[in-house]
């Protein structure tokens, strides 16, 4: 579905945003998605951390690709993307200690996340540098955007501030409920059904315009 | 002459009880009760009452309205959820607090699974353990019942802002001349204090400012008119009410220092409400007529235990919810015999040297001389090219 005013990089990246969002419409990742998501904060660090690791292992596998014999690849992958969680998780600990005690073992765990393995399998492995490059920028892109849709919710009901500043004032009743892990489900199962909706009432005009001219 | 034939699929007898009759007939008894209610806390429990069936019957309107869930307002059974969900929330709930119950009471509980009928959970129950878990201090401030000028006032906590902490009860309660103990309930000071209500005062409420919802007697009486109009199965409350009492006696019994006696037990908090009117939905509650008693035992159970062992001082709700995700199961394993069959095939008695012919579907190809059945119905299947 290419359009001729778009170029095929920003459709490509637009892909991994929209389309094919990582957390809403393929639901992947959803350990970090439902476990760090109870601040706005968290959420975003937690989304840049894995646009990191997912850029920079989808940059290195597909330069590899004609290296990497087929029977390991999956290891080859997974040393790759340990290696990048590795610098994160140094770097996150660096910059702020009290940000790496909220996200938790969650940071070590991107390397489990298989919207990276998946992007290195489906996509980098099969294609060369720029294009998944821009294809793991639009995915990470799509992953830090349910992120923070996920915590900011979570964050303005919970705790009725949003990174950080209040925004009802001192007697803000907070939801205990939305800093819980059922909170999480809850708010990803309303933010599922409020993009399959959308999604789904672009799909139905065509339809409903076709039985009109019929 | 042609006569028209009309073709069309069973049942082809039905009875003259629909649902809309039924659900007609369960609003008219909760009528009494919300009364009582209204008459015990006043303004803010008509309030109460009022937002809550509201936001219920608004939210169902909303789902059926985008097609996304089958029934229609008609029925009342939204309404029917929202007054079960404002009996069984504080009068001083706030509104605000009351109206997202609702919300939550039918979009999770019920337009989720598709409408009225398809729901695993009771709705008003669902809407209850939301609001429960969101707002765990302000479901628990009960205030006294029977103060003065409660016609003309509303308890403060009612009318807190929408997102905004309740006010503190404190100095109302104080001008009203009443301790802020005043506002626990039988079951909390049970458990907290370890004072014990008096049955009698518990069945008729009336008495005092005791902090309890309405009346154990009129829930029964009213529950009483749909259970002989067959509205109701009468088995579901009597196996709740039946196994609660023996477990309460059982452990007075053994401990009667410990445990209160069973009467407490029946009267106290919700018990009677839920075993009479949240219990037995239709949908959520086992139709076989031994699940029922299976069913209701295991409410009753699960409620004497949550309340003797662990942190709530109530537990109707979660014993209710619980028993409602085993009724399908229940169901399954309390299965009538068919008309015609001795048992029920490869459970309960079994006649000694019967032979019990194995489908062919279940021996796996290994074992010797088995035979896999034909496939009868591929036979239109295209061929792999």
């Amino acid at each position: 579905m290419t359009t001729l005013t778009a170029p095929r990089s920003w459709d490509e990246f637009m892909e991994g945003v929209w389309r094919q969002n990582p957390l809403f419409v393929m639901v992947l990742g959803m350990c970090p998605a439902l476990a760090v998501t109870v601040s706005a904060v968290n959420a975003l660090s937690m989304g840049l951390a894995t646009t990191f690791v997912l850029t920079c292992s989808c940059l290195l596998v597909s330069l590899l690709r004609k290296l990497i014999p087929k029977e390991v690849r999956i290891a080859v992958y997974i040393v790759i993307i340990a290696t990048f969680v590795t610098v994160v998780d140094y770097a996150i600990q660096a910059i702020s200690l009290a940000l790496y005690d909220a996200l938790g073992a969650f940071i070590q765990l991107i390397v489990v996340n298989c919207i990276i393995l998946g992007r290195a399998e489906a996509h980098a492995s099969k294609n060369p540098p720029l294009p998944a490059v821009i294809n793991a920028l639009g995915m990470s892109a799509g992953f830090t955007l349910g992120l923070f849709a996920l915590g900011s919710v979570r964050e303005i009901l919970g705790a009725g501030t949003l990174f950080g500043v209040s925004l009802f004032g001192p007697n803000f009743q907070p939801w205990v409920v939305m800093l819980l892990p059922p909170g999480g489900f809850f708010v990803l199962g309303a933010w599922l059904l409020l993009f399959s909706w959308w999604a789904r009432r672009g799909l139905g005009k065509p339809v409903k315009e076709a039985v009109e001219h019929v | 002459m042609i006569t028209p034939i009309e073709i069309r699929s069973a049942p082809h007898v039905t009875g003259a009880r629909t649902v809309e009759k039924i659900m007609r007939h369960v609003v008219w008894s909760l009528l009494p009760i919300c009364a009582f209610f209204v008459f015990q806390y006043g303004l803010s429990a008509l309030a109460s009452i009022a937002v809550v069936t509201a936001s219920c019957v608004l939210t169902e309107r909303f789902f059926i309205r985008s097609g996304t869930q089958a029934g229609n307002l008609g029925d009342f059974s939204a309404v029917i959820t929202g007054l079960l969900l404002a009996l069984t929330l504080p009068p001083g709930f706030p509104l605000w607090m009351g109206a997202v119950a609702g919300v939550t009471a039918i979009a999770l509980g019920k337009a989720l699974f598709g409408g009225i009928g398809f729901n695993v959970f009771n709705p008003a129950l669902i809407g209850r353990a939301f609001v429960q878990a969101a707002f765990p201090t302000a479901i628990a401030s009960y205030t006294p019942s029977f103060i003065d000028g409660r016609f003309t006032e509303f308890i403060p906590t009612s009318l807190a802002w929408p997102l905004m902490l309740p006010p503190d009860t404190a100095a109302w309660l104080a001008s009203k001349h009443l301790d802020a103990l005043a506002g626990a309930t039988p079951l909390a000071k049970w458990k907290f204090d370890g004072v014990l209500a008096g049955a009698s005062e518990l069945l008729t409420s009336l008495s005092g400012h005791m902090a309890v919802g309405p009346s154990p007697a009129l829930i029964l009486l009213c529950g009483a008119y749909l259970a002989i109009r067959r509205f109701m199965d009468w088995r579901i409350p009597a196996a709740i009410l039946g196994s609660a009492g023996l477990t309460a006696w059982i452990l007075f019994g053994l401990d009667p220092v410990r445990y209160p006696n069973p009467f407490f037990m029946l009267f106290s908090g919700g018990l009677i409400l839920g075993a009479l009117y949240m219990a037995t939905d239709m949908a959520t509650s086992p139709v076989t007529p031994k699940g029922m008693w299976v069913y209701g035992a295991l409410i009753g159970l699960l409620t004497v235990v949550i309340r003797y062992y662990s942190g709530l001082p109530e537990g109707v709700m979660y014993a209710i919810l619980i028993a409602n995700a085993a009724s399908p199961l229940i169901e399954k394993i309390t299965q009538p015999t068919p008309f015609g069959k001795p048992t029920m095939a490869g459970f309960g008695r079994k006649r000694k040297g019967a032979t019990y012919p194995l489908n062919p579907g279940y021996i796996s190809r290994e074992d010797a001389g088995a035979v896999t059945p034909k496939k009868r119905f591929l036979r239109n299947k295209p061929k792999k090219p």
